[in-house]
Order: structure tokens, then C-alpha cells, then sequence
């Protein structure tokens, strides 16, 4: 999420600070423990899943967990933990890196409007309006007509259309700051407009824009599930967790397992990025006591 | 004034800001806030100004003018014969260094994300002043010289209390070895016993580095403890200046007397005689005809209301004054 963040605070003791903060929280490391692992483990699925994604087996049906196929299978036959697994990649992806997007162009766009004022402020922010009002199926159906259908065009279609309201919260923070003194501050020790965005702006709406930003990722997974459903997404036998839930909630009187087990796991990333952003919003803070 | 400009390190002519102020659905700027309506005066080496008035008068409006925040409507900031008004952000980068700023309020003139020891390098980085090591045994210096402990580096501004927070500001301004330092209100949110310390301090500073002061706010005790002239700002106008002596015993404009007044005497049974000004400051956007005192002055007589005075001296040639009258308080 923060690399261009963390470049422009580099050297700085904020962050070194932060980590010793952020390891004496139990909770943020435990979901800072648990998103890594997922990751690990999504990284690893091709090797290391039981069966393949697409291994069919109908004359099991779906059956309920057993030594075989701890998680059960699917109508299909098809082994529920192998399909979460490849699920837990494409949601995970489009999670991260949709919610990147939105964070990038957010961010930036809401700083330099906020900061700039004026005229500029007026004709970036009824784009952003005019963004808003646009239904957003519309853009994102029309990107896949032009594009064709590709699944990093879709996460780069997600990300477009969150980054709105990122863009609004920064730039209302930013509005805010802007007048402070320490920024009439450096600005009189000579600092470029620029720079003074970058150093002493964004890192002051960290705050906000971390707690966004861990509820714009499960939204985003639920968006790529949504427009999975309705055949703009990732297309079956392929999985992602949105797609796995909905129809595990068609059949979920029959077979609760095959709702039960993709619902646990996206409810524990979403718990784990939620910790995690806490965390990271106090550790980031440097008002809050250090032990 | 030609011969003078060398000498003195800082001298505005005629100086205006006027802010617009838009109105209606297209956002003309129909009328313009007029903060500072144009103010002359001048700064010699090692000298502190006071510049006392109400809030409003358009006193910060004016340190931000010298230190390049706001760029003026009209007239000249020279600075060492230089004028620096209208120079790009590059011309004006050796100016920046010399020409520093303390502020209000040290919580929110300091990064609250930043440590001390960030803050006090940021300008020495942008100034690109030494190598690494250099700017670390510089801004262990600086501590040293505002009085904080050199374990400060690592701590944060909320770490500290107001005072020693207005300390690290004043470390920042003198990193870059300025020769002015404008002093916007710089103890006005402190603590009485805190603002002598910080008073003091400054004028520790001005001996050992050579500075010079603008000192700004809207108490005459205060700047008569550190000026060595003091000039009384109204409505974005001078309308009296002389050495500090002057004005507290030689006053000539009626408002310069009310501001007196106003000051405090430790002596209860002391005979003082309290002038209080009828109705508020007026705006700025629509200043009294003639005189922009008259509404409010005790001593106000027909030809004020048309005929607006300029500064003139008495005496001694530095008491210049706005009145259109010799008035004996």
C-alpha cells in the first residue's frame, strides 16, 4: 500500500518508532501474523493445494468434510479447501492491489486539491463528482467491452472506482492542514510545494487514510464477488471467495459447508486487516503512548 | 532614503496586501480586503521593532509579507538594498535564509509527526548546509544554545511543554544563522512566567548572533521589554512610531493612549485614567473615509472624516505620527 509513503519518509525515526509500537500490540500482530500467512499460503497454493482447482469427482456430489477432503467438495466433487485456496489468490489480489489504486490516485488527487485550493480544487473535484455520479457498472462494463475481460483490468476498474472517496477524505484533511503554521512554517524555510505535500501533508492524514483503507479491501473483494456474479469477473471453474460464498448461499440449507468455510475465511482477513489497521493508525500516531 | 537603504537591513515602501473578496455565483473579486494599506518603515541591524495593534490590523499579514508567504499587492520589501518582493522561488532561496520566522502557537507551528531532530535539519537539508554528520552536531548545537537537553532529537513536539515547544521553534529559526527574525506574537500563547524566559532568551539570542527583530503583538508590556522602537499599527496602517520611550511617555496619536491605558499598573491606588474605545475595529474591506480612527476617537473633529492625515514628525525626527492635530495627553 505505502511505498511511495514510506520512500518519503525514509530515514525517518516516525517509522522506526512505529514498528517498536506496532510489536508491542498483540492484536496488530496477530493480524499482521495472519494476512502474511495467507499470503504465504497463496503464493504456495499451485504446490501445495491437494487437489487441482477444476478436479472433478461427481460421483462424490457434494459431500461433507472427511479425511479425504477436509473441507468437504462442492456439487461437483471438487475439493472445497483446494478451492478456497486458489479463491484466497484472486481475492486477495484484487484486494490489494485494487485498493493500491484506489490509494495512489486517492491520496495524491485529494492532496493537491486540497492543497492547491482555488481553481484547480474546483475542476479536480467535480471530476470527482461527475466520477460519483457516473453508475459505475456502466464504466466498468464498458471497460471490459473496449478491453475485453482481464483480470487485472479489473482490478485497475475497481480501483478507479474507489478512489473517489479516498480522494474527498484527503482532500478535506488536507484543507485543514494547509493552513496550519507549520506548513506556512516550511514553506518560509524555502520548501517546494511539492515537497511540502509529500514530507509534511500526506504523513499527517495517515491516520484516516489507514482506517480507509482496511475497509476498502474487503468492499473491493465483495465488488470483484458481485461483478464475478454477474459474469464480469473471474468466471468458474477459476474461484475467488465472493464467487465461492454466493454459491454456497444458493445451497447453503443442503450443504452449509460450502458457505461455512469461504465465509471463515474471508471474515478472518477481514478481522485480521482490521487489527492490522488499527495498529498501524496508533503506531503511526505519535501522540499515542508508547507503552 | 536612497543613502539610507544600505544601512538599513530591512526597509518596506508603501507597502499593500489586499486580499480579494469574491462574491456572487461567478467569484469576482468585487471588493478587496485592504490588511495592509501601505506601510513604510524600515529595520537597522541589531534592532528590535515592536509592532503592537488589535487583532486584525493586519500585523501577521505584514511579517508574512517579509518572509515571502504572501506576495504584496503594491510597493517595496528591500532587504539589504535588495528588493525581494518579486523574485521567483529560486531568486529568493539566500533571502529565505536570512530572513527567518517564529509563530503563535509552537504546537501548531511544529509537525506533530516530525521528531525534534527532523524538524531542527529540515532546513538545513533544503539549504543543503553540511553532510549528514555536520547537520547532527549542528542541531545538537541549536538545542544546546535554546537550552533543551540534547536527548530532545528523538522526542516528538507533544513531548514537551509549551515553553520549551516556542524554544524549538526559535532553534529552527536560528538554524540557517538568519539576520532578521520576524516574531509573530511569539509569546502571546504562553504562560505569563514562560513569556519572560522566552523574552529573555530572544534577547540573549540578538547579543550573541547579531539579529535583528520584528516583534509583533497586541500588548504594549510585552514589546516594551524587548523594542527598541515601537510602531502602532490601525486598520493596515502605521499610525505612530518612535523609540519605545516615546511612545509610553511621549505619545502623540489618541489610539497609541488608548493602548496605553490598557497596560496593567501593579499599584492599586495608582492614578490612572482608563480611555475605552466606543464600538469595534472597523473592516478592512470598508474602511472610514479620512481619518480610518475618527469613528472611535475622543478628539475627532469635522475635517476628520474627510481629510485622511499621513505620518509626521515632532521633535525628535524619528516620532512620526498620524494625526492631523498636536494633542498634549
Amino acid at each position: 500500500m505505502s511505498t511511495a509513503l514510506a520512500t518519503a519518509e525514509k530515514g525517518s525515526s516516525l517509522w522506526a518508532d512505529a514498528w517498536i509500537k506496532l510489536s508491542r500490540n498483540h492484536l496488530a500482530l496477530f493480524g499482521l501474523a495472519v494476512v502474511l500467512t495467507l499470503c504465504l499460503v497463496s503464493l504456495l497454493t499451485p504446490w501445495i493445494a491437494p487437489y487441482g482447482y477444476e478436479q472433478q469427482n461427481l460421483m462424490l456430489g457434494a459431500s461433507p468434510p472427511s479425511a479425504e477432503h477436509w473441507l468437504g467438495t462442492d456439487v461437483f466433487g471438487r475439493d472445497m479447501l483446494t478451492r478456497i485456496m486458489y479463491g484466497g489468490r484472486v481475492s486477495l489480489l484484487v484486494g490489494f492491489i485494487a485498493t493500491a489504486v484506489a490509494l495512489l490516485i486517492g491520496v495524491l488527487w485529494g492532496a493537491v486539491a486540497g492543497f492547491v485550493g482555488g481553481r484547480v480544487d474546483t475542476v479536480m473535484m467535480r471530476m470527482v463528482d461527475i466520477l460519483y455520479a457516473l453508475p459505475f457498472m456502466i464504466f466498468i462494463v464498458l471497460l471490459m467491452v473496449v478491453f475485453g475481460r482481464n483480470i487485472f483490468l479489473l482490478f485497475f476498474a475497481i480501483g478507479a472506482v474507489e478512489w473517489l472517496t479516498m480522494a474527498r477524505i484527503v482532500r478535506g484533511q488536507v484543507m485543514s492542514l494547509r493552513r496550519q503554521e507549520f506548513v506556512e512554517a516550511a514553506h518560509s524555510l524555502g520548501l517546494s510545494q511539492w515537497a511540502i505535500i509529500r514530507r509534511h501533508i500526506i504523513p499527517n492524514t495517515l491516520g484516516p487514510v489507514i482506517v480507509y483503507t482496511t475497509l476498502t479491501i474487503p468492499s473491493v473483494m465483495l465488488l470483484e464477488a458481485f461483478l464475478s456474479f454477474l459474469g464480469l469477473g473471474i468466471q468458474p471453474p477459476q474461484s475467488s471467495w465472493g464467487l465461492l460464498i454466493n454459491y454456497g448461499v444458493e445451497t447453503m440449507e443442503e450443504y452449509p459447508w460450502l458457505l461455512i468455510f469461504p465465509g471463515i475465511a474471508l471474515s478472518l482477513t477481514l478481522f485480521a486487516l482490521n487489527f492490522l489497521g488499527d495498529g498501524l493508525r496508533d503506531a503511526l500516531d505519535p501522540r499515542a503512548s508508547k507503552d | 532614503m536612497t543613502g539610507s537603504r544600505t544601512e538599513n537591513l530591512l526597509e518596506l515602501h508603501d507597502l499593500k496586501m489586499h486580499f480579494p473578496v469574491k462574491e456572487g455565483i461567478l467569484l469576482r473579486a468585487a471588493k478587496y480586503n485592504k490588511a495592509v494599506d501601505g506601510v513604510t518603515l524600515s529595520i537597522k541591524p541589531g534592532e528590535t521593532l515592536g509592532l503592537v495593534g488589535e487583532s486584525g490590523c493586519g500585523k501577521s499579514t505584514l511579517g508574512r509579507c517579509i518572509v515571502n508567504l504572501y506576495r504584496p499587492t503594491a510597493g517595496d520589501i528591500y532587504f539589504e538594498g535588495h528588493e525581494i518582493s518579486r523574485l521567483s522561488n529560486r531568486e529568493i532561496m539566500p533571502y529565505r535564509q536570512n530572513i527567518q520566522m517564529i509563530f503563535q502557537d509552537p504546537m501548531e507551528s511544529l509537525n506533530s509527526r516530525q521528531t525534534v531532530g527532523d524538524i531542527l535539519e529540515e532546513p538545513l537539508i533544503i539549504h543543503k548546509i553540511g553532510d549528514a554528520a555536520a547537520r547532527k552536531q549542528r542541531v545538537r548545537e541549536l538545542l544546546n544554545i535554546v537550552g533543551l537537553p540534547a536527548r530532545s532529537v528523538t522526542r516528538f513536539p507533544f513531548e514537551f511543554s509549551g515553553g520549551q515547544r516556542q524554544r524549538i521553534g526559535i532553534a529552527r529559526a536560528i538554524a540557517l544563522n538568519p539576520k532578521l527574525i520576524i516574531c509573530d506574537e511569539a509569546v502571546s500563547a504562553l504562560d505569563v512566567s514562560i513569556q519572560s524566559q522566552i523574552l529573555n532568551l530572544l534577547i540573549d539570542l540578538q547579543k550573541e548572533l547579531d539579529l535583528s527583530y520584528l516583534f509583533i503583538a497586541h500588548d504594549l508590556a510585552v514589546v516594551k521589554h524587548i523594542s527598541d522602537r515601537i510602531a502602532i499599527m490601525y486598520l493596515g496602517r502605521i499610525v505612530e512610531i518612535a523609540d519605545s520611550d516615546d511612545v509610553h511617555s511621549n505619545s502623540r496619536h489618541p489610539y497609541t493612549r488608548s493602548l496605553l491605558s490598557a497596560i496593567p499598573v501593579p499599584d492599586p491606588r495608582g492614578k490612572k485614567q482608563r480611555i475605552t474605545l466606543e464600538g469595534d475595529v472597523p473592516s478592512p474591506i470598508d474602511p472610514p473615509e479620512g481619518c480610518s480612527f475618527h469613528p472611535r476617537c475622543a478628539y475627532r473633529q469635522s475635517r476628520c472624516a474627510s481629510d485622511p492625515p499621513s505620518l509626521r514628525s515632532v521633535g525628535s525626527s524619528t516620532h512620526e505620527f498620524s494625526c492631523h492635530f498636536d494633542l498634549k495627553f
